[in-house]
């Protein structure tokens, strides 16, 4: 069964149509790297999945193992086991590593999780998850704090972006991680080399997938990408 | 009388023990009676009753750094009373030492505690001032914390007040600062206010010697029908005077707040920054924490706490 199957989504922000009919799947455990370049609607369809405010499909249906979740809040849809981390993650005054990780996975043992980011627990354990940290140790924070979780589908927003981002051999092992603990993930990027590290791909451009397929068909297409200019159609002609 | 203030400021996290221990100075005070007082070599405690209230004298030797904190105990039990407090701290030069102060008023009703205090922190002595306020739940507290500091040359000084369970009533700070050549001044105030409770805090820091630094720190939540006003004035005087001034406040259901900072530099080479933050919990940090299963209420709270830590 899929565990996750959006279904003709669509997306408006006032006259602004960001999502046009969305159509995507992935399966339980399965890595599925969404790639597109900026303003193809990514990160909306993050929050979307993830249910943040303001951003209910004006369309379509999300459906998680096999349940309607297009109305729920976003801590119901948690408590089902989905989850995100956002590109650029929030900072908390007062709030320790530890305490951070131990939000998501109640009865975790944060040191490990450290460990699987490639972080020293005796450093940052008891730091504050707050503006001390550069970007890059943040977003290794969230990635551990994701994992901790143990989340059936984990939806991670360009971890490989900004300028402490991570290296194709980071993102290898953490999503090594979320397989071996059987979480499915939702990848989204517009690196090539990071996409390969995928079971499965699909291509955002201009609020559509236009292809899905194995990581090389999609990057293939990925790279002759004609996005900046195109509506949806250009790239779908340029196909390889 | 003794048993029952010592149970009162279990809340602040101070325990019998604390007061037991030969090691530890402490003066501890209700209303306008001393019920125990202790101190250490290399500081000189002097404490006298008043007529409505505790006058205090507290003098840290030259060179001495004390190995545990100094606790000092103040409170009313009653509904309804009064509390004067005056307190002289002089820390010698290249001392150092640490002082916690317990304020309990848990039933107050009408109760107004005041306290004058005059801090002198000499040349490379070392000063760190916790005070832990706990007010009870009725809302009937006036307190009013006043505190004239002077920093002399590479003095440290740092003050945390911390008021963030029960009520406040209403709470007035007023903490005025010279700071001379190399100082530093750290003054952080975390206050949590619910119902009626009226909060005012104004801090002053005035680097008047070259390379003072200073960081006013306020950090206050409000829900019913709180209010607060915070006034951080920073004034920088002298080459290489660097201060910094940081309001965060959280406000939820009808609770107001307002912000002043207040930025004074007159000289080329100092500089004050200064930045507040008024608002509703961060939109992206509650989705975080609700993206992790938390409920909004929950994810409320530990923003919150975590603000007020």
């Amino acid at each position: 069964m899929e565990l996750l199957r959006l279904e003709n989504i669509y997306f408006s922000i006032d006259s602004a149509e960001i999502l046009r009919g969305i159509d995507l799947s992935i399966s339980p455990s399965e890595v599925h790297a969404l790639l597109g370049t900026n303003g193809t609607g990514k990160s909306t369809l993050a929050y979307l999945i993830m249910g943040c405010r303001n951003y209910k499909p004006t369309a379509g249906r999300i459906i998680f193992e096999g349940r309607d979740i297009t109305d729920l809040p976003i801590h119901e849809r948690a408590r089902l086991g989905i989850t995100l981390a956002w590109q650029e993650p929030a900072r908390f005054e007062g709030i320790t590593v530890k305490e951070y990780i131990r939000i998501a996975g109640k009865d975790s043992e944060p040191s490990e999780y450290l460990r699987m980011v490639g972080l020293h627990p005796e450093l940052y354990l008891e730091r504050m998850v707050d503006r001390s940290l550069s970007g890059g140790e943040r977003k290794r924070i969230e990635l551990a704090s994701v994992l901790a979780m143990r989340p059936k589908l984990a939806i991670l927003d360009e971890p490989d972006s900004g300028i402490d981002m991570l290296s194709t051999d980071d993102i290898i092992d953490v999503l090594r991680a979320f397989k071996t603990q059987g979480s499915s993930v939702l990848l989204i990027t517009h690196r090539e080399e990071i996409a390969l590290c995928a079971d499965r791909a699909s291509q955002l451009c201009r609020g559509r997938i236009f292809i899905t397929g194995t990581p090389e068909v999609v990057t293939e297409a990925y790279k002759s990408r004609a996005c900046l200019v195109c509506d949806g159609i250009t790239c779908e002609e340029n196909l390889p | 009388m003794k048993d029952r203030f010592l149970e009162a400021v279990k809340i602040t996290g101070a325990e019998r023990a604390i007061f037991e221990n030969p090691e530890i100075a402490h003066l501890m005070a209700v209303s306008n009676r001393i019920l125990s007082a202790r101190t250490v070599d290399g500081l000189e405690f002097r404490a006298d009753e008043t007529e409505d209230g505790i006058s205090a004298v507290v003098v840290l030797k030259r060179g001495v750094k004390l190995p545990h904190p100094v606790h000092i105990c103040f409170g009313v039990l009653q509904r309804r009373g009064l509390q004067n407090i005056k307190m002289d701290v002089t820390l010698e030069p290249d001392s150092k030492a640490s002082f916690i102060a317990h304020c309990v008023f848990p039933e107050a009703e009408k109760v107004r505690h005041i306290m004058d205090a005059r801090i002198t922190v000499m040349d490379g002595a070392d000063m760190h001032y916790r005070e832990v306020h706990f007010h009870g739940f009725k809302g009937g507290a006036y307190v009013n914390p006043r505190a004239l500091v002077q920093i002399m040359p590479a003095g440290s000084y740092i003050t945390e007040f911390t008021l963030t369970h029960g009520r406040v009533g209403e709470l007035e700070i007023d903490y005025d600062v010279e700071s001379d050549r190399e100082a530093m001044v750290e003054m952080i105030v975390r206050v949590f206010g619910h119902g009626m409770d009226r909060i005012k805090v104004k801090e002053r820091v005035c680097l008047k010697g070259a390379g003072a630094r200073s960081l006013i720190k306020t950090r206050i939540a409000l829900e019913d029908n709180a209010h607060a006003e915070v006034t951080g004035i920073t004034e920088g005087h002298a080459p290489g005077a660097r201060g910094h001034v940081d309001c965060m406040e959280i406000v939820k259901d009808r609770a107001e707040a307002s912000a002043v900072p207040i930025v004074n530099v007159t000289h080329p080479e100092a500089k004050v920054t200064h930045e507040a933050a008024i608002g509703s919990v961060d939109r992206q940090q509650m989705e975080t924490l609700m993206a992790r299963g938390l409920t909004p209420e929950e994810a409320v709270e530990v923003i919150v706490e975590g603000i007020l830590r």
